[in-house]
């Protein structure tokens, strides 16, 4: 166990969604949480980068994730949607083992990457998550000069030889972060006196330089202004070609316009998997509906 | 009525007032449709009401103390007998001190001298018609001030405002004597220096490399006229400092990482406050540790391997200075390390890094200004430590950078040198002060900077 604290507490993902309109009261939700037979829609894909089969998610002894199976497909984003609280970051986390700094977290069932066990006790966490990089709700730029953010990866995984090689790799991944042109005079000034989507794209660039295979985020541009949010998602349609890409996020115009295929999780069900067009078009479920619709969440 | 007595019925005539305006609140209120039309609780008219009775009243009191003796003086200077003023007036107040204390008790009539019961007699009845005038004008203006901020409780009074100003007031003051003080030793000490200075040069006492500060007392004695040079002083101060440095900052350091990064909170809620217990020891427990175990230990290991060490070493007391400010290292250290977000740990993790590549690379840099800030507020108390170095560091002076001889500091200085009967006019004693001067002023210097540095970290993550 690496550290108890954290920035998404245990409460935030425990806490009940709210439900403004609609369903009003406990008996109503109950109801609704049994209909969760299981997953309407397409779990699978014909190659999948990763895949999750049954998987459960305790904190403590709450549940925060039910039997969830689902692939992610190479250069391909999957967008995960569905209220506060539905357990999509919850089941983000577990792709990357970052939920190893919450004690309390148990995970069970099967999850692979390249059809190796994530959970095997032989694998280490510290190489899957050079593998499978995340980007977090908040930007969080190293108290470091821009420079040395990027740097930071390919420095403890020893991926450049020489300065120069070093060179490249934070100048490629500045570049295909879209940031480069912005901070090229100054890569010595500290990363964290950029704006907030410079911090974001930032935290992308130093994702990117140590080549992972997945790339993780966490509502990314939750904290950012449309602008912003544009690059963003600009950056993650380019990104698509090298990458798989997993998108938790709260915006649904948002999910539609970048993702290929849409997975919506309510209260720790994933409830409905498929090609995005079909789910915000054509839902199956009564739930993808209203939660689209903007009945509820 | 005595001035205490004065001060009580003061404070007894506040309460009532305080009760009478609340309950006058109260009716207030009733009359004019509940406590929500009263601008103010009637708790803040309460105690305006007691405010307005008790202030008045006690800048009376101090008012009055301070002229009193000047006026009385004044008033019986005619009784005097004319054979001592005309001597001049330091005998009229020789004289004056004597039937003072004659008159203490309150009684002269068993004072043989005529001109001194005279005096006396004044003395004492000017005094008890001065007491009455006070408590009857305190009591007056008590009351007085009382009826008039009762009379002035109505809906749209404000008496909440003056009731907070007046707490800010007592806030401010309360805020101002702590700086008033640090101003009045600074002064204090800046006087005597000056006194200091006038016998012995700045520049030698400054740049002069020894100290031998035994001067003749008397014309016809015969002995040195003493030297004061303060540099092999504040070599031996540095030369402790730096070894308890030495000791406190790696083990501080990591014994606040791992407390920060590695300790259960269960581990950690037990070993905090153990460490912080170090903190709590008195100094002088510390002095005769490192004087009687730790100084005899390592004379004899020295012995052992052939080294000479003395046995009131340098090293001795600074290692136990050093483990006497790890709690400060430590505990300053583990705030400014749990204060590091943990979106940045998170951020190193997600990248593939493994524990202590995150404490070293991403935790440890973030946090170093915080740990910068709170080495240099151990390091400016290790300067100032006195009873540790007192007992295990020695009293010569010598000019020497070996950790395993004897040297002494600034501060055992200053204690031998102000213990025992001194008197305060010879360059000896006055160079305490010299030394206390030099000695805050380079404590200041660290001060500052360690609270610039800190607070430089503190905007970083806002």
């Amino acid at each position: 166990m690496i550290h108890s604290m954290s920035t998404t507490t245990i409460s935030d993902i425990l806490t009940p969604p709210v439900h403004p309109t609609g369903l009003n009261g406990e008996e109503q939700m109950d109801t609704a949480f049994d209909d969760i037979k299981g997953t309407v829609g397409t779990q699978t894909v014909d190659d999948p980068k990763m895949s999750a089969h049954g998987v459960d998610v305790f904190y403590g002894d709450k549940q925060a994730i039910f039997d969830v199976s689902l692939d992610i497909g190479n250069n391909e984003v999957i967008a995960m949607i569905g209220p506060s609280g539905c357990g999509k970051s919850t089941f983000l986390r577990c792709l990357n083992r970052m939920n190893d700094t919450i004690p309390t977290c148990r995970v069970s069932g099967s999850m692979s990457l390249d059809g190796q066990d994530l959970y095997d006790p032989s694998l280490d966490p510290v190489l899957l998550r050079a593998r499978v990089g995340m980007v977090f709700q908040k930007p969080n730029p190293f108290a470091k000069s821009i420079y040395d953010n990027v740097a930071y990866g390919p420095r403890i995984h020893g991926l450049a030889g020489n300065r120069a090689e070093l060179d490249d790799i934070v100048t490629e991944s500045l570049k295909r972060a879209g940031l480069f042109d912005e901070v090229k005079d100054r890569l010595d000034s500290p990363g964290t006196g950029l704006s907030g989507g410079q911090q974001q794209r930032l935290c992308i660039a130093r994702t990117i330089a140590v080549s992972p295979e997945v790339i993780l985020m966490d509502e990314p541009c939750s904290a950012l202004d449309p602008i912003a949010t544009a690059r963003i998602e600009e950056l993650i349609d380019e990104l698509r070609q090298n990458y798989a890409i997993a998108i938790v996020t709260h915006s649904m115009q948002q999910a539609a316009r970048v993702s290929q295929r849409t997975a919506y999780f309510h209260l720790g069900k994933l409830v409905e998997v498929d090609d995005t067009n079909s789910v915000f078009t054509n839902p199956q479920h009564e739930l993808t509906e209203n939660y689209i619709t903007g009945r509820f969440g | 009525m005595s001035t205490s007595q004065l001060l009580i019925i003061a404070l007894v005539l506040a309460a009532l007032a305080f009760f009478a305006g609340r309950a006058r609140a109260w009716a207030v209120a009733g009359e004019s449709g509940g406590i929500r039309s009263l601008h103010s609780l009637p708790i803040h008219h309460g105690a305006m009401v007691a405010l307005w009775c008790l202030l008045p009243a006690l800048v009376v009191i101090v008012g009055w103390k301070l002229i009193e003796p000047a006026y009385i003086s004044a008033v019986v200077a005619d009784t005097v007998p004319a054979e001592v003023s005309a001597k001049g007036r330091q005998n009229v107040s020789l004289y004056r001190n004597e039937v003072e204390n004659l008159a203490a008790d309150g009684d002269v009539s068993d004072v043989t001298d005529e001109g001194k019961r005279l005096l006396g007699e004044r003395l004492i009845a000017q005094r008890s018609s001065s007491r009455i005038a006070l408590s009857l004008l305190v009591i007056a203006i008590a009351l007085g001030g009382a009826a008039f901020a009762y009379r002035k409780i109505a809906v749209p009074m404000r008496a909440r405002h003056s009731v907070e100003g007046a707490v800010r007031f007592l806030l401010v003051s309360s805020a101002s004597i702590a700086i008033l003080t640090t101003l009045g030793i600074v002064l204090s000490v800046l006087f005597e220096s000056m006194r200091f200075f006038q016998q012995v040069n700045f520049v030698e006492f400054v740049t002069g490399t020894s100290w031998s500060p035994q001067t003749a007392i008397r014309a016809d004695q015969i002995g040195s006229s003493g030297s004061f040079g303060a540099i092999p002083l504040f070599t031996g101060t540095l030369l402790i400092s730096a070894i308890a440095l030495l000791v406190a900052v790696p083990f501080g350091l990591m014994s606040a990482i791992y407390l920060a990064e590695y300790a259960s909170p269960r581990v950690r809620n037990i070993a905090k406050p153990l460490l912080e217990i170090l903190a709590g020891i008195p100094t002088v427990v510390y002095g005769f540790f490192a004087a009687l175990t730790v100084a005899p230990a390592m004379r004899d290991f020295g012995q052992m391997i052939g080294l000479s060490v003395s046995s009131e070493s340098a090293l001795a007391a600074g290692m136990v200075m050093g483990i006497m400010i790890i709690p400060f290292v430590s505990s300053l250290s583990d705030d400014v390390i749990t204060a590091v977000p943990q979106a940045m740990r998170d951020g190193s993790y997600a990248l593939g890094s493994t524990q202590s590549e995150t404490v070293r690379k991403v935790v440890i840099p973030a946090a170093l200004p915080g740990i910068v800030g709170g080495v240099l507020l151990a390091a400016s108390r290790a300067i100032g430590e006195t009873m540790i170095v007192v007992m295990a560091a020695g009293l010569a002076a010598n000019l020497t950078a070996n950790p395993l001889e004897a040297v002494t500091t600034v501060t055992v200085q200053i204690v031998t040198l102000l213990t025992g009967d001194q008197e305060f006019d010879s360059a000896k004693t006055l160079a305490a002060f010299a030394l206390g001067l030099m000695l805050f002023v380079v404590t200041l210097v660290l001060n500052v900077v360690a609270l610039y540095v800190v607070r430089r970290y503190r905007e970083q993550y806002e």
